[in-house]
C-alpha cells in the first residue's frame, strides 16, 4: 500500500515524502508521510513516528532529502541522546517538478520546451495567437494556452518560486511588457527575455514608460536571453538558456550574453 | 524513483521479489545526488542506477543476497577507502552511501 501511494503520488505530481530507517533499531521500516493525509507505515514508534513527520514535511515544503537522527523514542536533543542508541532515518522528498512558462509560440519555443522536458520541467506554452499556439505544434508541451500573460501569471503566479523558470520569446512588445510585468510580480527564480540588445534598450524604454524602473526588477531579467556560447540553432539557444538556469539556480559565474557585448551572432 | 516505477510496477504484477538500492548519502563529488534510485528484482534484471556506472554491478549482487536472506535492509558503502565491503569504487574519488531493502511495502 505505501508502495502503491508513493507510485501514484508522484505520477500525479502531488508532494509526497518517504522515511526509511536505515540504522538502528527497526531498519528497513518504511513510513509515507503526505501533508494533511494520515500517514502509511510506522517507524516503529509513535512518539518517533510524530517527530520525524513533522520534521519530514518541512524537508518536504523545501524540497530536499536527507538523512535524520533520532532516539528511538524520537528524542532530538543531546542530553536525551545520551546512553540510547541512534535512529537514522532517510527523508526522501517528492516534490513536484519544477516549471516553466514559455511566452511565444515561436520556433525557438518547440526547442525550449524540448530540452525543458529533457531537464524534468513541467512546461507551459502560452501565446495568444490561436494559429500558433497549439499542442500540435508543441507536443512535448505539458499544457499549451491560447490566452495573454496577465491571466496566466494571475491565476499561477503565486505558485511559482525559486526552482520554477519564465522565458518570454515572443519579441512583440505588446506581449512582452505584460509578460514582463506579470513575472515581476511573482518569486520565480529565472526571468529570459529573448531580443537583440537593440531590441532589449527598446523593451528597457518602453518598461520605464509604464513605470517599471526599479533596478532591482530590471536585474532580474536575463536579456538577451542565454549564455554566449554563439548557439544559432533553435536547439543551440534552447541549451543555452536551460544552461544560464541552471548556472544562475545554483549561484555560478556563467558567460551570460547580459553580460557581454557586441552581436549575438558573429 | 519516478524512472522505475514502471519497471518495478510489471515487476510487482508478475509477483517478482523486488530490491530497491537509493543513494542517501554522498561525501566528495559523486555522480548521482541522494534519492537516484535503482531497482534489482529477483532474477537479476535491474532497472535505473545510482552512480555513473561504477558500482552498479556490486548492488546487484549485494540486492540478491538481501532478497536471499530475508534481511531487513542493509546501509552499504562504495568509495576509495573502502576496502572491506567491495573491491570497486568510484571513478571520480567521492563516497556513495546506499541504502538497499527488499520492496515489501
Amino acid at each position: 500500500m505505501i508502495y502503491k501511494t508513493l507510485a501514484d503520488r508522484i505520477r500525479h505530481n502531488k508532494p509526497v515524502v518517504l522515511l526509511t530507517i536505515i540504522h538502528g533499531p527497526n531498519i528497513g521500516a518504511t513510513l509515507l508521510a503526505t501533508p494533511n493525509l494520515e500517514n502509511l507505515g510506522t517507524l516503529g514508534d509513535a512518539e518517533l513516528d510524530r517527530v520525524a513527520v513533522r520534521d519530514a514535511l518541512g524537508e518536504l515544503e523545501a524540497g530536499r532529502t536527507s538523512v535524520r537522527s533520532y532516539g528511538p523514542s524520537g528524542q532530538v536533543t543531546p542530553e536525551d541522546l545520551h546512553d540510547t542508541p541512534t535512529v537514522r532515518v532517510f527523508v526522501e522528498s517528492f516534490s513536484p517538478p519544477p516549471q516553466m512558462i514559455i511566452f511565444g509560440a515561436v520556433d525557438f519555443t518547440a526547442a525550449l520546451a524540448k530540452v525543458a522536458k529533457v531537464l524534468g520541467y513541467y512546461v507551459l506554452v502560452c501565446d495568444a495567437r490561436e494559429v500558433f499556439a497549439t499542442k500540435r505544434r508543441f507536443p512535448m508541451a505539458d499544457e499549451v494556452l491560447v490566452t495573454w500573460p496577465t491571466p496566466v501569471l494571475t491565476a499561477r503566479g503565486s505558485d511559482l518560486g525559486p526552482r520554477d523558470a519564465i522565458c518570454i520569446l515572443t519579441h512583440d512588445p505588446k506581449f512582452d511588457v505584460p509578460a514582463i510585468q506579470g513575472a515581476l510580480a511573482t518569486n520565480v527564480g529565472y526571468i529570459g527575455v529573448m531580443g537583440s540588445r537593440k531590441t532589449h534598450a527598446k523593451r528597457l524604454e518602453r518598461l520605464t514608460e509604464v513605470g517599471v524602473t526599479d533596478r532591482k526588477d530590471l536585474d532580474r531579467l536575463m536579456s538577451p536571453i542565454g549564455l554566449d556560447i554563439g548557439s544559432r540553432t533553435p536547439e543551440e539557444t534552447a541549451i543555452s538558456i536551460c544552461a544560464e538556469i541552471i548556472g544562475r539556480r545554483v549561484g555560478r559565474v556563467v558567460p551570460s550574453l547580459r553580460e557581454s557585448s557586441g552581436p549575438i551572432h558573429k | 524513483m519516478r524512472e522505475i516505477l514502471n519497471d518495478i510496477d510489471q515487476w510487482r504484477s508478475q509477483n517478482k521479489r523486488i530490491a530497491v538500492a537509493r543513494v542517501v548519502d554522498i561525501e566528495g563529488s559523486g555522480p548521482r545526488d541522494p534519492g537516484a534510485a535503482m531497482a534489482v528484482n529477483q532474477d537479476g534484471e535491474v532497472s535505473g542506477s545510482v552512480s555513473g556506472g561504477c558500482v552498479e554491478g556490486a548492488v546487484v549482487a549485494e540486492a540478491l543476497e538481501i532478497l536471499a536472506s530475508d534481511s531487513p535492509g542493509r546501509l552499504v558503502k562504495f568509495g576509495y577507502s573502502d576496502d572491506e565491503a567491495f573491491a570497486v569504487g568510484l571513478t571520480c574519488g567521492g563516497v556513495v552511501h546506499l541504502f538497499i531493502q527488499p520492496l515489501n511495502w
